[in-house]
């Protein structure tokens, strides 16, 4: 796996952080947080727990930190594989490695992760119905067919990240990125993913409220 | 109806300012809006010499009062003031994010260098 490179957002989460590099860490060698302009110490924490870390000079959002990672990544030359991960814990490992394998195999150029094609992930009603919308609202806006658009583990294959440009700083980044990938006409499958949906990442999670600010700001793009 | 017509006039003003705003830049829009500025500044000194002038004209377009025709025009411009404002601010905040990933990435340094080098990164913002 020395040739996948985990891209891992970080806005404050010191919490949880070390604990997550550790075990991302212990498949996957390369590993770079992208601190956006976190108040607390979760950068700090993330270096020491074995992570490169690239610091945003202040908070420019999870999309603009994404791209950022996604351009660190590239400048490895023997990189051939990104994987995109939360830093709030609600990933697994196991799925990550499962999705990189697929890559490996040829079997497609992206892997999107997706809570909806089993029933191990529990999202509560309000969340459910959130996300089937912005799932709906992508498939209908990009040539894409997905069963989950806003599901933060994903693996993208280098050519197809070197075309992607992240433009959306905040969290409309995630149909900004499907619809980047529908335009390239990449090969993409679905994997089945278990979002472990913790007391931690449910205080944490999108506001509802801020579904509505996504959908404000793919119009008026 | 005579109040088609002032709808009209109004939704194919609101359509192509928009359209203009958000679409072009460079010197000709530059050029447009400050036309558009001379215009409403000559319209407002004339409707303060003749106030009577606001309320013939919205007879012509068939708006009751000339008032209500200043309250279109108003929302009119309110409208592109805010479609404009929106546009600069994407584009400033699109030159910020790359100026600040820049900094962030020349920053971290090379990621293979400092993979195999078996010393932690510093901590440039320690104490901060």
């Amino acid at each position: 796996m020395d040739d996948t490179w985990v891209v891992i957002p970080l806005y404050n989460e010191e919490q949880v952080i070390g604990e997550v590099i550790t075990g991302v860490l212990a498949e996957f060698p390369q590993v770079v947080c992208v601190d956006d302009g976190s108040s607390d110490n979760s950068a700090a924490l993330a270096a020491a727990a074995g992570a490169r870390v690239v610091r945003h000079p202040f908070n420019l959002g999870q999309g603009a930190a994404l791209q950022t990672g996604f351009q660190y990544a590239l400048s490895d030359p023997e990189m051939k594989y990104v994987v995109t991960f939360d830093a709030d814990g609600q990933h697994q490992i196991t799925d990550a490695v499962a999705m990189v394998n697929r890559l490996r195999a040829g079997e497609a150029d992206v892997v999107f992760g997706s809570r909806f094609m089993d029933d191990r992930s529990k999202p509560n009603f309000a969340k459910r119905v959130v996300l089937r919308a912005a799932v709906g609202y992508t498939n209908m806006t990009t040539s894409t067919r997905l069963t989950d658009a806003h599901n933060g583990l994903r693996a993208i294959s280098r050519p197809v990240v070197a075309r992607l440009d992240i433009t959306q700083n905040r969290m409309a980044h995630a149909s900004e990125l499907v619809a980047q990938i529908g335009e390239s006409k990449a090969r993409y499958v679905e994997h089945p993913v278990h979002i472990l949906y913790t007391d931690y990442s449910k205080a944490k999670g999108q506001s509802l409220w801020n579904s509505i600010n996504i959908l404000a700001d793919l119009m008026l793009r | 109806m005579k109040i088609v017509l002032i709808q009209l006039v109004l939704i194919v003003v609101v359509v192509l300012v928009a359209a203009r705003l958000l679409r072009g830049r460079g010197a000709r829009t530059q050029a447009v809006r400050r036309l558009g500025l001379l215009i409403f500044a000559a319209l407002a000194v004339w409707s303060i010499l003749f106030p009577t002038v606001w309320s013939r004209f919205a007879k012509l377009v068939g708006v009751g009062r000339g008032t209500d025709l200043v309250l279109y025009a108003l929302v009119v411009a309110f409208l592109s003031f805010t479609l404009t404002t929106y546009v600069r601010f994407r584009e400033f905040e699109t030159r910020y994010t790359k100026m600040a990933r820049r900094l962030a990435l020349d920053e971290a340094g090379p990621p293979r260098a400092a993979a195999t080098g078996a010393e932690p990164q510093e901590e440039p913002y320690a104490g901060s």
